[in-house]
């Protein structure tokens, strides 16, 4: 099979990831439930690993970092628990429903408003419309660091700047872009950062997080076990126990924990450079085949290595089938849980082929997968 | 059971906290090791740094200016 669906996860893993969570499942206790050797294991790799995470990810604080099992259970922690009845919050079409769905929420059950930067045809949005959309109530701007379905990047030190500028809590998703494309929370002035583990950081699913900026107060969304202050009736608030109650996924941070290390051998830079080649050759390939329509913006390297297509009026989910059963090619069809953009791209009926590449795929792999796409549309 | 002498234990909000002080206490050649809290302080759970009564001055000037989640030093037997 040749994997280009990293958008989605990241099939293939540097072989110490795999080698970690097998060392962890034979080792590892209970982090912070007791002092014994296996506890810990548990605890020095899972603290080691938020110091990893905020060295990579510009978060001045390692124990301002908080594990979650996905993006997605980040950003409702941090949604749910900075915002409510009255604010108003700023986003983008260019949003997964990550995003969307807790922000939708947050109208519908506790008063909030919420509004959308809209995206044109190549998914671009004006930076001006932030200022225009600005209200009195407005409390935040969430939004993500690229497009999970065309690539496209937000100019998220920008963002940052406006939101500081308008004394506005600014959260990001970087699922797309956490470990390949430098992500500087400081200096993009982002608030709280929304990570996955098992995407560009290579770890295992069941694994991702929140950076949160010193000072911001997120509400505790799940209480329970912490391991400390047990005779209090109220979770303890500091973090990142604030956030965390229960048995984090020690097997899985363990891994992460590995997939850091070897991002750290390898660098952002050098893998965001493969990967852009890997893309830059695909998108060139395919984008002169009669019949194929690619959707994006690809005026800048400063997006990520994906490229959504269509083949005729083709139901991509459809080319998506024949690329895996006739090719052997693993890529993802229909809307990508990307609903606003697909409008904006006029791809609602449609859906779209997403190829997205990974540090891993190679140039014949490309190569094979622009061929497969050249005749399907012959 | 062991013999109890007087000794430094440092205790934390967080694990996150006794992590990050057995971390730099390695680094900077500070003896002493995780513990559970004792009860003496404590029925809550929890870990804490246990060091010798001799390291304190040590350790409150590897801690200076680091964000380390202390929440208190206690000099009991344990």
């Amino acid at each position: 099979m040749i994997y280009l669906d990293n958008a989605a996860t990241t099939l293939r893993k540097p072989d110490c990831v795999a080698q970690a969570v097998c060392a962890a499942l034979g080792s590892f206790g209970n982090d912070g439930r007791g002092v014994h050797a296996g506890a810990l294991s548990a605890s020095r790799i899972i603290y080691e690993t938020r110091e990893r995470l905020a060295s990579l990810l510009g978060c001045a604080r390692a124990d301002h970092v908080v594990f979650t099992a996905n993006s997605t259970e980040a950003l409702n922690i941090a949604i749910n628990g900075a915002l409510g009845a009255g604010d108003h919050v700023l986003s983008t079409d260019l949003e997964h429903n990550s995003v969307l769905r807790p922000l939708y929420r947050l109208q519908q059950e506790r008063g909030a408003a919420v509004d959308f930067l809209h995206a044109d045809t190549v998914g671009r949005i004006d930076y001006d419309d932030f200022e225009r959309l600005l209200k009195p109530n407005t409390r935040a701007v969430v939004c993500t660091h690229a497009s999970n379905l065309v690539g496209n990047m937000l100019d998220i030190a920008r963002i940052g700047k406006f939101a500081k500028e308008h004394g506005l809590l600014f959260i990001v998703d970087a699922s797309q872009t956490a470990g390949a494309y430098p992500v500087d929370m400081e200096r993009m002035g982002i608030d709280v950062l929304c990570f996955t583990g098992h995407k560009s950081l290579m770890g295992p699913q069941g694994t991702g997080g929140l950076c949160i900026r010193e000072g911001v107060e997120l509400r505790r969304w799940k209480v329970g076990g912490s391991g400390v202050k047990t005779f209090l009736t109220e979770h303890p608030g500091e973090l990142p126990t604030r956030l965390e109650a229960g048995t984090l996924n020690g097997h899985g941070i363990a891994g992460l924990h590995a997939a850091l290390g070897f991002i750290e051998s390898v660098g952002v830079e050098a893998i965001h450079a493969h990967e852009i080649a890997l893309m830059r050759r695909f998108y060139g390939a395919v984008r002169g085949i009669e019949g194929v329509t690619v959707y994006g913006d690809f005026e800048t390297d400063a997006r990520a290595p994906i490229v959504a297509l269509n083949v005729r009026s083709y139901a991509s989910d459809e080319v998506a089938d024949e690329l895996s059963e006739v090719y052997g090619i693993a890529t993802r069809a229909g809307a990508h849980c990307a609903p606003r953009l697909h409008c904006a791209l006029g791809t609602r009926e449609q859906g779209a082929v997403r190829f997205s590449f990974g540090y891993f795929n190679t140039e014949d792999e490309v190569d094979a997968a622009a061929e497969a796409v050249r005749r399907i549309a012959q | 059971m062991r013999e109890k002498t007087m000794k430094l234990v440092v205790t934390f909000h967080t694990t996150a906290g006794a992590m990050a002080m057995e971390k730099l206490c390695r680094k900077e050649g500070i003896e002493g090791r995780i513990i559970p809290v004792p009860r003496c302080i404590t029925s809550d759970c929890g870990m804490a740094w246990c060091a010798p009564l001799e390291a304190r001055g040590d350790i409150e000037r590897a801690v200076e200016g680091r964000d380390i989640d202390l929440a208190g030093y206690h000099e009991v037997m344990v």
